[in-house]
C-alpha cells in the first residue's frame, strides 16, 4: 500500500517538475526569440532613424491647418489662401478679419498678441515679449532687432531670407515674397470651398437658407445646391471619396457572394455523401486547397495584369481566393448533414433537385449564411488593401494621400471613413445573422 | 404567426392556413432574392463600367502573365535556386513579422478579452472600454496603420509588425472573450473560496480551461498573418512582398525572379497551413484523451 502511494507520489512529483520546467522554458524561449527578432529587425537602429518630427507634422497637420497671407513684393498683391493652395484662395471681399488692409499697409494679427505688418519694403513682426523685429527688403535683406545681443533661436536670418518662427505663426521674408501664416484648429473648408456661396455660413443660417431663403443658384433649389457644393468641394472631393468608399464595399460584396455562388455547387462535388467518385472528390478538394494556398496577393497581381485597375479586378481577386475557403467550409458542412431529412423528403417522391432544395439546403443554410456574412465583413477590410494594390476604391485614395505626405487631414478623413465602413459592415452582418439565422 | 385554431376547425382550414402562410413566406423569400439579385447585377455593372478592362477582355488575357512567367522561369530554370536563395532572408523576415505579431497580438488580445468578459474582469466598470478598444483595433485595416508608421519609422519590418499586431489584438480579443464566456466558473469560485486573489484565480482557474482554444485560434491567426505580412510587404513594409514588388517592376526579363518568389510564397503558406492544422488537430486530440 505504501509502495503504491510512494509510486504515485513520485509520479506526481515528476509530472510537476516537468510542468515547472515547461513553465520556465516557454518564457525563456519566447524571450530568446524576441531578442533574436530585436536584432534581426534592427529595432535599436530604427529608434535612431525614426523621424519623430514627421510624427509631429502628421499629428499637427491632421488636426490643424494654416492660412497664409502672401504678398508678392514686386507687384504688392496680397493673396490669402488656405495652406498656400491656389484653389483655396479667399476672394477680395471675404478675406478673414484678422488680416486688415489699409492702403499699402497690411496688418496681420496672430495669436497671443503677436502681429505682423507689411508696409512697402518694411516688414515688422511685433513680438510681445521680445519687441518689434524690423526687416527691410533690399539687397541684402536687413534685420533690425529690438534687443542687443545674438540673434534669438526663433529667428533664422541670412542675406537672402529671414524666417521668424513662433507658436503664433511664421513669417518668411525673401526678396520676392513675404509670407505669414497662422494656425487654426480643425479641417479647413471641410463642407464648402471658397467658391461656394455657402462657405462661412453658420449651421443655423444654412438651415434657414435651405428651409426658405431665396435661391442662391437660379437653376436649382437651395438644398440641391448645398448638396452639390458639398459633394463637389474642390479640396476634399467628397463625391469622389464617397464613390470610392462605395467601390470598396462593392468589391467586398461582389467578391464574397460571387465566391459563394461558385463554391456551393462545387462543394457538393467535394462532399463524401453526395459524390461517390473518390477521384472526383479528391480532384475538387485539391483545387480548393490550391486556390487557398495561392495567396490573395498572387491572385491580385495576376488579375491586375489582365484586368487593369478598377473595382472588378479587386472583386475577382476576392472571389477567387474566397471560393477556395468557401468550398472547404461548405463541403464540410454538407458532410455533416443528417441523412434522415433527405430520406424523409425522398419518401414523399421528391426528385433529386427537390431533395437538395428541401432536404439539404435548410440544414446547411444557417451555417453557410453565417460564414458568408463573416467573410463579407472581413473582406471589406481586405478590399481596402486589395484596392491599394490593384488601384481602385478608397485604398487607392488612401495610398495616394499618404504618398504626398502633405495631406494628413485627408488621410485622417479616409481612415475615419474606412473604420466607419468596416464597423457598419460588421453591424449589418451581425444584424442579418440574427435576423436570418436565429429568426428562423 | 401562430394562430390558435379551435379544436373543431376542419383540416381544410388548417390546410388553407398552412398554404397561405407558406405562400407568404415564399413571396418574402422571392422578393428578398429579387432585391439581392438586382443589387448584385447593378453592382456588377458599375464595377464593370469603372474597370480599366472589361470582364471578357480580361479573361482573354488572364493567362498571358502566368504564361510569360512560366515560360521565362522554365527557360531560366537553372537560375531559380539562386533567386530563391537571394530572396530567402526576405522570406524569413515575412515569417518573423507574422510570428512576432501573432505572439504580441495574442498576448494583448488575451488581456483585452480578460478585461472585457463579464465575471472575469478585474475592473467590471472597464468592460465596455475594453470591448470598444478591441472593436476599434479590429476595424482598422492593417494597411492604414502600416502606411502611417512607414512614414514615421521608415520602411522595414517593424511598421508591418505593429500594424498586424494591433489588428490581431482586436480580432483575438473578440474570439478569446467568446471562449471566456463559456468558462466553467466552479474552479474559479473554488479558488476564490480558499482566498486566491484575482491573478491566481485567472492563472489557475481560467487559463487551464481556455488555453487549448486560445492556442488553436492563435494558430489559425498565424495562417492569416503570414498572408497579411506578405501582402503588406507589397505596399512598402519589408519582407518577401517587397522583393516580389521589385521583381515585378523590373518586368519582362526578370520574371524568373518573380516566379521563384511566387513558388517560395506558395510553399511557405502551404507549409504553415499544414503545420498549424496538424498542431490544432493534436491539440483537440490531446484534449479528448484526457
Amino acid at each position: 500500500m505504501t509502495a503504491i502511494a510512494e509510486d504515485a507520489r513520485k509520479l506526481a512529483l515528476g509530472a510537476m517538475r516537468r510542468k515547472r520546467a515547461m513553465a520556465l522554458a516557454a518564457p525563456v524561449l519566447l524571450m530568446a526569440y524576441f531578442a533574436y527578432v530585436f536584432v534581426a529587425f534592427d529595432v535599436s537602429g530604427l529608434v535612431q532613424r525614426a523621424k519623430m518630427d514627421n510624427a509631429v507634422i502628421l499629428l499637427s497637420d491632421a488636426v490643424s491647418y494654416k492660412i497664409h497671407a502672401t504678398r508678392d513684393n514686386r507687384s504688392d498683391a496680397l493673396a490669402v489662401s488656405v495652406e498656400g493652395s491656389r484653389r483655396a484662395t479667399y476672394p477680395e471681399d471675404r478675406i478673414p478679419d484678422w488680416i486688415r488692409q489699409d492702403g499699402d499697409r497690411t496688418l496681420i494679427e496672430l495669436t497671443d498678441g503677436h502681429s505682423v505688418t507689411y508696409d512697402g519694403p518694411r516688414i515688422s513682426y511685433d513680438h510681445p515679449d521680445y519687441g518689434p523685429i524690423r526687416i527691410t527688403i533690399g539687397n541684402p535683406i536687413l534685420l533690425d532687432l529690438p534687443q542687443p545681443g545674438p540673434v534669438p533661436d526663433f529667428i533664422n536670418a541670412s542675406d537672402a531670407r529671414v524666417v521668424v518662427t513662433t507658436d503664433a505663426g511664421r513669417l518668411t521674408v525673401t526678396r520676392t515674397r513675404t509670407d505669414t501664416f497662422r494656425y487654426f484648429w480643425g479641417w479647413e473648408l471641410f463642407f464648402f470651398d471658397l467658391q461656394s456661396p455657402f462657405h462661412g455660413m453658420s449651421a443655423g443660417t444654412l438651415a434657414a437658407t435651405v428651409a426658405g431663403g431665396e435661391r442662391l443658384h437660379a437653376d436649382r433649389p437651395n438644398w440641391q445646391a448645398v448638396l452639390h457644393d458639398f459633394l463637389n468641394n474642390s479640396i476634399w472631393r467628397h463625391g469622389d471619396v464617397f464613390f470610392a468608399i462605395g467601390e470598396t464595399a462593392l468589391m467586398a460584396f461582389l467578391g464574397t457572394f460571387g465566391a459563394a455562388a461558385i463554391a456551393l455547387p462545387l462543394a457538393f462535388l467535394a462532399a463524401q455523401n453526395f459524390t461517390p467518385s473518390r477521384w472526383l472528390r479528391f480532384a475538387v478538394r485539391r483545387v480548393f486547397d490550391f486556390v487557398r494556398g495561392v495567396d490573395a496577393l498572387i491572385f491580385t497581381i495576376i488579375l491586375s495584369r489582365a484586368f487593369g485597375p478598377g473595382p472588378m479586378t479587386g472583386a475577382l481577386a476576392i472571389l477567387i481566393t474566397d471560393s477556395g475557403s468557401f468550398g472547404k467550409l461548405f463541403s464540410e458542412a454538407l458532410e455533416n448533414t443528417d441523412q434522415k431529412q433527405i430520406e424523409g423528403v425522398q419518401s414523399t417522391g421528391a426528385n433529386a433537385l427537390q431533395r437538395y432544395r428541401f432536404g439539404v439546403i435548410p440544414q446547411v443554410m444557417p451555417l453557410l449564411l453565417s460564414q458568408l456574412l463573416y467573410f463579407l465583413e472581413s473582406n471589406t477590410r481586405s478590399a481596402t488593401i486589395i484596392g491599394a494594390i490593384v488601384g481602385g476604391g478608397i485604398g487607392l485614395m488612401l495610398t495616394q494621400a499618404i504618398q504626398t505626405t502633405a495631406d494628413w487631414e485627408k488621410v485622417t478623413y479616409y481612415m475615419v471613413l474606412i473604420v466607419l465602413l468596416v464597423i457598419a459592415m460588421d453591424a449589418l452582418s451581425g444584424w442579418l445573422r440574427r435576423r436570418l439565422i436565429k429568426g428562423d | 404567426m401562430p394562430t390558435v385554431l379551435p379544436a373543431s376547425a376542419r383540416t381544410v382550414d388548417i390546410r388553407e392556413e398552412y398554404l397561405s402562410l407558406n405562400r407568404r413566406k415564399r413571396m418574402y423569400g422571392g422578393i428578398l432574392l429579387i432585391v439581392f439579385l438586382a443589387m448584385f447585377v447593378s453592382g456588377f455593372r458599375i464595377a464593370e463600367h469603372r474597370n480599366a478592362a472589361s470582364l471578357s477582355e480580361g479573361f482573354s488575357r488572364i493567362l498571358d502573365f502566368p504564361r510569360d512567367l512560366v515560360t521565362e522561369a522554365w527557360g531560366n530554370a537553372a537560375n531559380l535556386p539562386a533567386h530563391a536563395a537571394r530572396a530567402f532572408p526576405a522570406l524569413v523576415e515575412t515569417v518573423n513579422i507574422a510570428l512576432v505579431s501573432t505572439i504580441l497580438g495574442c498576448i494583448l488580445g488575451t488581456l483585452l478579452a480578460l478585461a472585457g468578459t463579464r465575471g472575469l474582469a478585474r475592473w467590471p466598470r472597464l468592460i465596455p472600454l475594453a470591448r470598444r478598444s478591441a472593436d476599434v483595433c479590429r476595424a482598422v485595416p492593417e494597411i492604414v496603420i502600416a502606411l502611417v508608421l512607414i512614414f514615421i519609422l521608415g520602411g522595414g519590418p517593424v511598421p508591418a509588425m505593429i500594424a498586424i499586431a494591433i489588428h490581431t489584438a482586436g480580432a483575438q480579443g473578440k474570439l478569446f472573450s467568446e471562449v471566456n464566456e463559456n468558462v466553467d466558473m466552479k474552479p474559479v469560485e473554488g479558488l476564490a473560496s480558499v482566498g486566491a486573489n484575482w491573478w491566481q484565480r485567472t492563472w489557475l482557474g481560467v487559463f487551464p480551461q481556455v488555453m487549448p482554444n486560445y492556442l488553436s485560434y492563435s494558430l489559425l491567426r498565424l495562417e492569416i498573418n503570414i498572408r497579411a505580412s506578405a501582402i503588406l510587404g507589397f505596399v512598402g513594409a519589408g519582407g518577401i512582398g517587397y522583393e516580389l514588388r521589385n521583381a515585378m517592376t523590373f518586368g519582362q526579363g526578370k520574371f524568373d525572379q518573380a516566379a521563384a518568389i511566387f513558388l517560395m510564397l506558395f510553399a511557405t503558406i502551404v507549409l504553415v497551413d499544414q503545420l498549424s492544422s496538424w498542431m490544432r488537430n493534436s491539440l483537440t486530440r490531446g484534449r479528448g484523451a484526457q
